[in-house]
């Protein structure tokens, strides 16, 4: 029911939900297979993985086309507003669980164990913030916070700024300065991300420091991960947003497109200003 | 009559072309629908199937229960049937149900004409069977069903088989499925009221769920991350809960329960919505302290983050921490307080009559305030100490669960089945229903008080002699109260088919939008034309 007149715009019957249903239960079938010794497991998961993207592609394409047709007047983009400020919500809550491990393990959990009564079962245990705890015998490096952790801090922070320059040239309808702002966000967003990789790879082949190095080895990767990958999501929706730049969707007036992925960018930026602080300096 | 007309008016103006044409029909309406009335009630329907699943899982514990020594079940798959009847009740049958009546209701109540994001309000139902075929699927994997409690604590829960997986993947989606739906609800409050429809003139339904979906954004995440992290501390190498890696076993506790005690007060917030709707109705009366009301709702979910520890009295927190969390909990039973006062207060002088909804909401408020209190006894440390993880906790929230939850659940269903279907339920049916129910429950839920007293531990198949004839009773009660439910299937499906025809408004007292200007059952599409509301 694509009504104009209407103030309220209701879609009409979609067949994509069902294959983001489909895609999701073979993902989560085909990772418990594989995580439970059934090689065959991770092509389930990986088809579950394609039919996902599938979905996202017919999804997204019918919301952009539904936009640029002018369906959405300015009620439903007040929708859209409040739904991915509530969004963003759901993820800073989900951050919020890894940070509250991290703070539970260096302020409690590994003081604890270091004290009196634990002295009985591990005599030589130092309750020294970074740890692998007291069980695990094998040494690693902490990583440090001023060789690649900086440069990606800076990374970030300039896609931030380049992502409002990009913002400034649409509501200026000045097209060259939203591609090249977007453009070179997209390009900062991947840089990161390669030297995420390059700082993963040196963890494990230098630092000898694994997601299985205790406290330290899971509150870092699994907060780093979390974020490199919703860096990834961030970077893949710059990359949609910048193709649609190209081919001219976006007014001044109405972009809500644009903002929603900057929201999520900014996001993504403050959460890794968090890590920087707690995970890798402190 | 007059409302009805308009509405089909306003209906008729909007299209001129017939935009049903194009609409599947048969099942493929059903899986591709974006409207949601339709979404509506496939959740009541997917939460009525699991309903039953869960309460044959009961069953399952009962009949084990029904006398003491090892009856039909090896302990392992005792185990797994209490924990798939937590996780099956809360997760597939209260919550779902709840949901259902926001996407019937909340558009309906507020003038709007569908949910503000009706694609993903699809999405969110189609998420729900997935889940549910994980979550069943896992009793048939080697080494069966999730066994470590609804609770899932670690190290139990990062010890068993395949099973957990799929439990922890089923959990993943029903939470995906929760924040989204909860966004949705959430967007269609905030945004699409009808003009003059101010938050302070809000029917108490659509603020207590609108309270309800803020607490499910917030805590939904945090589940989220707790099982993520069992997962990998199970296939990953992490440490999360091991000591030996300098983890903690009870930080899996204190993660859960800042879930889990928002959690419940997300399956009891809308019930009290609906309650509220349903006292006025048939008292006759307006809602006795509305602005109290919606402060106490608010207060209630401020204060449902900062009491979690209660379920963790006997892991050694620091005496400091424990009396922190013992009197921030007596503090929650303020608010509640004022609640059941003002329903207690709308009756007061009231007109009253005794329809079906009413038997329950009343009803809800006698046996769910007992198990308030119950609560409040858990709440004091030294007691709880002695009580934890006995009986008196599995009677406590079958108190506030049951005979709240799912009371409100049943009241909302009668109250709302005549304009849903635009028949009258037979009120027969829904008074058997109701009294079966009632004394049942109570026959079965009231001698595990004692039983807990006296120290009988809960998620244990074997139980020492002396407990026997309250277990016995409690059984028997049990199958009545299973059967009695049937009733409800009855009544519904009655009620579907047939029956006197519903009047625009077959309740007296009623005054909000639903039934002020729309006709029994409502147009497929409702509302395209905002009503003003004075
Ligand atoms: C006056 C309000 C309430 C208070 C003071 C209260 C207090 C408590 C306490 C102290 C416990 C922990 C008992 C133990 O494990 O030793 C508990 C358990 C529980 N409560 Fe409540 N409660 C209240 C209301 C509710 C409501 C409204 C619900 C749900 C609708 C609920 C559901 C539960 C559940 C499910 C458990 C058991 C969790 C488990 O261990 O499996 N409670 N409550
Ligand atoms: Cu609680």
């Amino acid at each position: 029911m694509l009504n104009q007149s209407a103030r309220y715009f209701v879609p009409d019957p979609s067949h994509w939900p069902i294959f983001g249903s489909v895609a999701l239960l073979s993902m989560a079938s085909g990772a418990a297979l594989w995580m439970n010794e059934a090689s065959w497991g991770k092509f389930v998961l990986i088809a579950g993985v394609c039919i996902l993207f599938f979905m996202m592609f017919g999804w997204f394409g019918t919301v952009a086309r539904e936009s640029e047709g002018g369906k959405y007047n300015s009620q439903v983009d007040l929708g859209f507003r409040w739904g991915m400020s509530w969004f963003i919500f759901s993820e800073v809550m989900f951050f919020a669980a890894f940070f509250g491990a991290l703070f539970y393990m260096r302020v409690l959990s590994v003081p604890w164990l270091g004290d009196l009564e634990h002295k009985l079962l591990w005599p030589d245990f130092n309750a020294q913030w970074p740890t692998a705890g007291p069980g695990v015998a094998e040494k690693f490096t902490p990583m440090g916070a001023w060789g690649i952790p900086a440069l990606n801090t800076f990374l970030l922070l300039s896609s931030g700024v380049t992502v409002t320059i990009a913002h400034w040239g649409l509501l200026k309808n000045n097209r060259k300065q939203l591609i090249l702002g977007l453009a070179a966000t997209v390009a900062l967003g991947i840089t990161f991300l390669c030297f995420q990789a390059y700082e993963y790879s040196h963890a494990y082949s230098e630092l000898n420091l694994k997601l299985s190095s205790g406290a330290y080895g899971a509150t870092f990767f699994m907060l780093t991960g979390f974020h490199g990958f919703h860096v990834t999501i961030g970077t893949l929706m710059l990359t949609v947003i910048l193709a649609r730049s190209i081919a001219g969707h976006f007014t001044a007036e109405h972009h809500f497109g644009f903002e929603g992925v900057a929201w999520y960018w900014h996001f993504v930026d403050v959460v890794w200003l968090l890590l920087f602080i707690l995970v890798y300096w402190l | 009559m007059e409302a009805a007309s308009h509405a089909k008016a306003t209906h008729d103006h909007a299209h001129s072309h017939d935009d049903h044409a194009h609409h599947p029909s048969g099942l493929m309406r059903w899986v591709t629908t974006t409207n949601h009335k339709d979404i509506g009630t496939l959740y009541l329907f997917f939460s009525m199937t699991m309903f039953f699943i869960g309460g044959l899982l009961a069953f399952g514990i009962r009949a084990e229960l029904f006398q003491p020594g090892l009856q039909y079940w090896e302990p392992e798959f005792f185990n797994e049937l209490t924990t798939m009847h937590g996780l099956i009740m809360v997760f597939g049958a209260i919550m779902p149900a709840f949901v259902g009546f926001a996407n019937w209701q909340i558009p309906l109540m507020i003038g709007a004409p569908d949910m503000a994001f009706a694609r993903m309000n699809n999405w969110s139902f189609w998420l729900l069977p997935p889940a549910a075929i994980l979550l069943v699927a896992s009793f048939f994997v080697p080494g069966g069903a999730p066994a470590a409690g609804w609770t899932i604590y670690a190290p139990l829960s990062t010890q068993m088989g395949p099973g957990m997986d799929l439990g922890i993947f089923a959990l993943h989606i029903m939470g995906a499925s929760s924040i989204m739906g909860s966004i949705n609800i959430v967007t269609t409050i905030l945004n699409m009221r009808a003009p003059g429809m101010t938050l302070m003139k809000m029917p108490l339904f659509v603020w207590t769920w609108l309270i309800t979906a803020y607490l499910l954004i917030a805590v939904m995440p945090v589940l989220a991350g707790a099982i993520t992290m069992v997962l990998t501390d199970r296939h990953f190498g992490t440490n999360f809960f091991n000591a030996a890696g300098g983890g903690d076993p009870v930080m899996f506790q204190h993660i859960f329960w800042f879930f889990g005690h928002p959690e419940v007060y997300i399956m009891i917030l809308p019930a009290f919505g609906i309650v509220s709707q349903v006292i006025p109705t048939f008292a006759r009366k307006p809602l006795f302290g509305y602005a109290s009301m919606v402060y106490a709702t608010s207060s209630i979910a401020i204060l449902s983050f900062i009491v979690w520890a209660h379920h963790m009295f006997t892991t050694g927190m620091p005496a400091a921490g424990q009396l922190f969390f013992m009197f921030a909990t007596m503090l929650i039973a303020v608010p509640t307080g004022v609640k059941v006062f003002n329903w207690i207060a709308t009756m007061w002088k009231g007109s009253m009559t005794f329809e079906t909804p009413m038997l329950f909401a009343i009803g809800f408020i006698f046996v769910f305030s007992m198990g308030g209190f119950t609560g409040l006894i858990l709440a004091i440390t030294p007691v709880d100490i002695q009580l934890q993880d006995t009986y008196y906790v599995v009677a406590h929230f079958h108190y506030v669960l049951v005979a709240g939850s799912l009371y409100a659940i049943f009241s909302g269903a009668y109250f709302w089945l005549p304009k849903w279907t635009g028949h009258m339920y037979s009120e027969t049916l829904g008074k058997w229903h109701f009294w079966l129910s009632l004394i049942f429950f109570n026959v079965t839920f009231f001698p595990m008080h004692f039983l807990g007293l006296a120290g009988m531990p809960r998620r244990i198949p074997d139980y020492a002699l002396q407990f026997a004839d309250f277990n016995m009773l409690a059984t028997i009660g049990a199958l009545g109260f299973g059967l009695s439910q049937l009733l409800f299937v009855a009544a519904v499906i009655k009620c579907i088919r047939g029956g006197e025809k519903a009047p625009a408004n077959p309740w007296e007292g009623a005054d909000t939008l639903e039934w002020t200007h729309l006709p029994s059952p409502p147009p497929y599409h409702s509302f395209e034309t905002p009503p003003v509301v004075k």
